[in-house]
């Protein structure tokens, strides 16, 4: 994590740069001509701030973009008036000029051609580029409907061609953040409380008591406003209990740090509902106003002793009843942390059930120090004819998981191969801001779908791994170049953002939403796309909301009162939960019928065997997925990821820190690259560790390409959850490999 | 008026954010930086301690970079920071030698570089970009002459350290522990 010093280079920049100083500043230094001359040149220099909301997570922190008077962009600073951000953004967020100054953009829109037998790219104007993507989506839609054009994206810029997808007739639409990343906690709790959890979370980390972290590492995420709330938390004495194999940043801020044995959540948090409901420590009023089934959950759980979970996940039956203490002790105060990133075993939606019931036993929904109502307010529909009726979408075809909320993007990369049984044959994708190639388990199944698709279009501002399989390339501008949608979620109280461009595009770079509506006119319905630039939009919708753009530039965000309701339940509120019986459901009638377990219960998984150890993988702070590796500012933070090994596993092997290793997989996957060892007592020895989104295969990422190792490439096993279709990832095993293995092949 | 740094390992993430808000506020060319985190682990699975904290030059009361400047380049203002006149520096590394915290760098541009606890955002009232910027607030600015400052009043009130005593610099960034 230590930022290296390079060599000696010759960079032209002077070492006292920021914001002009004022001319006080200038007799500060008093017989200090050196100082006085910079000062004196950095007081004529003028800066302008123009807001916007960042993109290089999904948090979406609203912040002001500072540039100089000769356009430059010199650095972003958080927007103080947000409830994201509360004016300090995260590394990423402050390192977000480096999307902009990376000179591996992708600068021309691109076509994939044929030169002497082999594949390769040619540069095309923006001109040909549309018609050749308008003509291949309109064979594939005269052939075989609209629906069968699929859009997989993330971000803002998805929203655009989302507008485009349904105005062609298509809602064959998917996002990895759905199926790999966060569906199963959405499952989960809206099977429980009727509510999904959302994004930000609406936890009340800020006034909590307790927070559980079950496999959650806040910290290494750096989901902004709730980093800085743990941080509050600690200020405050609020006791954290953290959950995980690893010693994570947020473990070592812990009270209590339960070294769990990997995959088995569900049979800890078994045991605490049985010390929570045997030693009465859950919330007897609250359970019984608004809960359901809690009688037929007593009686399952009276088996599941501390003692029976012990031997399972190698937790002490004292430190579970400890814990449980504790967390009934804080209650409602108490957050057990839906989590983020849960995709791992396939039984994710009960895993996140079983999070969900421990927090309606100790009453924390609809608490202060637990869960907030939380409150966004509606941005208007720009006016456009209504979207036409696709036969079908993402619904059918993930029509096998019945609780899937949002489209599998897994579910449609197999709608994409033809088969005799497959009834909804997608034909052609547009990727937009996402790099499915990192992000989706099962390379071999992917590629299988890519090679049989008629067209595939990549959206994206960097050369990233998925630019490689596609016929057409286009160049996105970076969020700092460009008008999107207002940004408006969830939160204590509502806001809304604006971002609007604070420099013009560089490159031949052009934003998401002209490049929708010049498709969408190409294709037949302009209409849908009545203005000549977004910022009329935006205009629009913002004298609708009672403000105005001349209003948000100045201001960047705008707060707004709650409507809704109170943020937390009333002492004698009859409150109505949204599920369908009205009450927080311990025990599940919608998945009984559906043929699920109604409470959740422990599987055992597979363990590795003898020689391997389990892939896990997380985040480092400093990166988000595979998109910021190549960023100039991030990857000088941190270059690679690295392999955190146990000393007793390196000892075995014979592994020294630093030392250069690869892994391959129960399915005899190999990784392309190799990876550092770190040697370290923060991992188990039945498991190693890495931080996701490196080992970019493509060169065209100079700083990133093979660095490191892609972690997603050796996740060929998924275990899929029956109930929404999520792809757990955790259950691979991978060996150490000290000899190369590609000595004799290139690459 | 003696200006110092207080920081919270209890808080601190070490995301980096304060690496990257200097750079950016002080145009600090990539592949340099004048503050970095670092990471300590003691004992054992699963017994484990972790500290992660943000260092820079520790601006020392008795700060052997100006004892041992030959240009007089480096120098300590009335405020108690320590800065380096670029013009009048040589670039000898007389400084980046002696400095026992590895505070000061070689700039591209050829004189020694290194953390100014950010004086020309102090003239305005504003905190240095790294503290201003910290996630997890964990950093704190202020006078120690003060004795109501935040920071005295943190080293009052919290265990405290600073980083290689035994050099005897007299050293003005403190973490709590």
């Amino acid at each position: 994590m230590t930022t290296s010093r390079r060599k000696f280079i010759k960079i032209s920049a002077l070492g006292l740069g920021g914001v002009a100083a004022t001319t006080s500043a200038i007799k500060m230094f008093g017989a200090n001509p050196y100082l006085d001359e910079l000062v004196k040149e950095n007081v004529a220099k003028k800066f302008k701030r123009t807001p916007t909301y960042c993109e290089v997570c999904f948090w979406k922190c609203a912040a002001w973009t500072y540039t100089n008077e000769n356009g430059e962009i010199k650095k972003i600073i958080g927007n103080d008036n947000d409830p994201h951000c509360y004016g300090r953004l995260c590394p990423r967020g402050t390192g977000g000029v480096g999307m902009y100054n990376d000179e591996d953009r992708l600068k021309t829109p691109l076509i994939r051609t044929t030169v002497n037998g082999e594949d390769t790219f040619r540069k095309a104007s923006w001109e040909e580029a549309l018609d050749l993507i308008a003509a291949k989506f309109k064979a594939v839609k005269d052939k075989y409907g609209a629906e069968s054009l699929a859009l997989l994206k993330h971000g803002a810029p998805g929203k655009h061609f989302e507008h485009l997808y349904k105005a062609l007739g298509s809602d064959t639409i998917a996002e990895p953040a759905y199926a790999q990343c966060r569906g199963a906690r959405e499952a989960g709790f809206n099977a429980t409380f009727g509510s999904w959890i959302g994004s930000p979370e609406p936890t009340d980390i800020r006034d909590t008591k307790c927070l559980v972290l079950i496999g959650s590492h806040i910290g290494e995420n750096m989901h902004n406003s709730q980093v800085q709330e743990m941080s509050d938390a600690i200020d405050n004495g609020a006791t954290i209990i953290t959950v995980d194999p690893r010693l994570s940043t947020a473990a070592s801020k812990s009270k209590h740090w339960l070294a769990i044995k990997p995959a088995t959540d569900i049979a800890l948090m078994l045991a605490w509902m049985n010390v929570i409901i045997e030693e009465g420590l859950y919330d007897k009023e609250y359970v019984e106003k608004y809960g359901l089934g809690f009688n037929e959950l007593k009686e399952y759980v009276s088996t599941f002793t501390p003692e029976w979970a012990y031997g399972i996940t190698t937790i002490k039956p004292e430190l579970i009843r400890e814990t449980a203490r504790e967390m009934g002790n804080a209650a409602p105060s108490v957050i057990i942390h839906p989590g983020r990133h849960v995709s791992w075993y396939g039984d994710d939606t009960q895993r996140a059930r079983a999070m969900a019931i421990l927090n309606g036993l100790l009453g924390s929904w609809g608490r202060r120090g637990g869960f907030y109502f939380k409150e966004s307010i509606k941005v208007p529909k720009y006016p456009h004819p209504a979207y036409n009726h696709p036969k079908w979408g993402w619904k059918e075809i993930g029509e096998k998981y019945p609780l899937a909320q949002m489209g599998i993007t897994t579910e449609v990369i197999k709608a994409s191969i033809p088969s005799p049984d497959n009834k909804y044959p997608v034909k052609a994708w547009l990727v937009a801001g996402t790099n499915i190639t990192k992000s989706i388990p099962d390379r071999k199944l992917l590629e299988a779908a890519m090679d049989e698709l008629e067209f595939m279009v990549v959206v994206d501002t960097m050369p990233m791994d998925v630019t490689g399989y596609a016929d057409v390339v286009l160049p996105e501008c970076t969020y700092l170049e460009r008008f999107d949608g207002i940004r408006s979620a969830t939160n204590r109280e509502p806001s809304i953002a604006l971002r609007m461009p604070a420099v013009k595009p560089k490159y031949d770079s052009k934003p998401s939403w002209w490049i929708a509506k010049q498709l969408g006119e190409r294709l037949g319905v302009g209409d849908y796309f009545a203005y000549d630039d977004y910022k009329e939009v935006i205009e629009w919708q913002l004298e609708k909301m009672g403000t105005s753009l001349e209003e948000m530039e100045k201001i960047g965000v705008k707060n707004f009162p709650r409507k809704s309701r109170s943020l937390y339940l009333k002492e004698d509120e009859k409150y109505e939960f949204p599920t369908m019986s009205g009450k927080i459901e311990f025990y599940s009638k919608e998945l009984k019928e559906l043929g699920f377990d109604p409470m959740p219960k422990y599987t055992a998984h597979p363990e590795p065997p003898q020689g391997f150890y389990r892939l896990n993988y997380g985040r480092a702070p400093m990166h988000t997925f595979s998109r910021t590796a190549n960023n100039p500012n991030l990857n000088d933070l941190k270059k690679e990821n690295d392999l955190w090994v146990n000393p007793k596993v390196a000892r075995i092997i014979g592994l020294k820190t630093g030392q250069r290793v690869w892994l391959r997989n129960q399915d005899e996957i190999t990784s392309t690259f190799s990876i550092k060892v770190r040697v370290t007592e923060r991992v188990r020895w039945d498991s190693v560790y890495m931080v996701h989104g490196f080992g970019h295969d493509n060169k065209k990422l100079t700083r990133a390409y093979a660095k490191g190792i892609n972690d997603t490439q050796l996740v060929s096993k998924v275990a899929v959850d029956p109930i929404m279709g999520g792809t757990g990832m955790r259950g691979n095993f991978v060996e150490i490999l000290t000899e190369n293995p590609h000595k004799n092949t290139e690459i | 008026m003696r200006y110092a740094m207080v920081i919270d390992t209890l808080k601190c993430v070490g995301c980096s954010d304060c690496v990257v808000a200097c750079q950016t506020e002080n145009d600090v060319p990539i592949g340099y930086c004048r503050d970095w985190i670092t990471e300590t682990v003691s004992g054992a699975y699963p017994t484990i301690e972790l500290e992660l904290k943000s260092e820079r030059c520790n601006h020392c009361d008795n700060a052997p970079c100006v004892r041992c400047c030959p240009t007089g380049a480096s120098h300590q203002l009335d405020n108690g920071i320590v800065l380096v006149t670029g013009d009048e520096c040589i670039g000898c590394g007389a400084c980046i030698e002696s400095c026992p915290y590895d505070a000061r760098f070689q700039h591209p541009d050829g004189y020694v570089d290194k953390c100014t606890f950010c004086h020309h955002r102090l003239e305005k009232g504003q905190l240095p970009a790294c503290v201003s910027v910290c996630p997890t607030k964990c950093m704190y600015f202020g006078d120690l002459d003060n004795p109501n400052s935040e920071v005295s009043r943190l080293l009052k009130n919290r265990k405290h350290k600073t980083l290689a005593p035994e050099a005897g610099t007299k050293p003005k960034v403190y973490y709590l522990i």
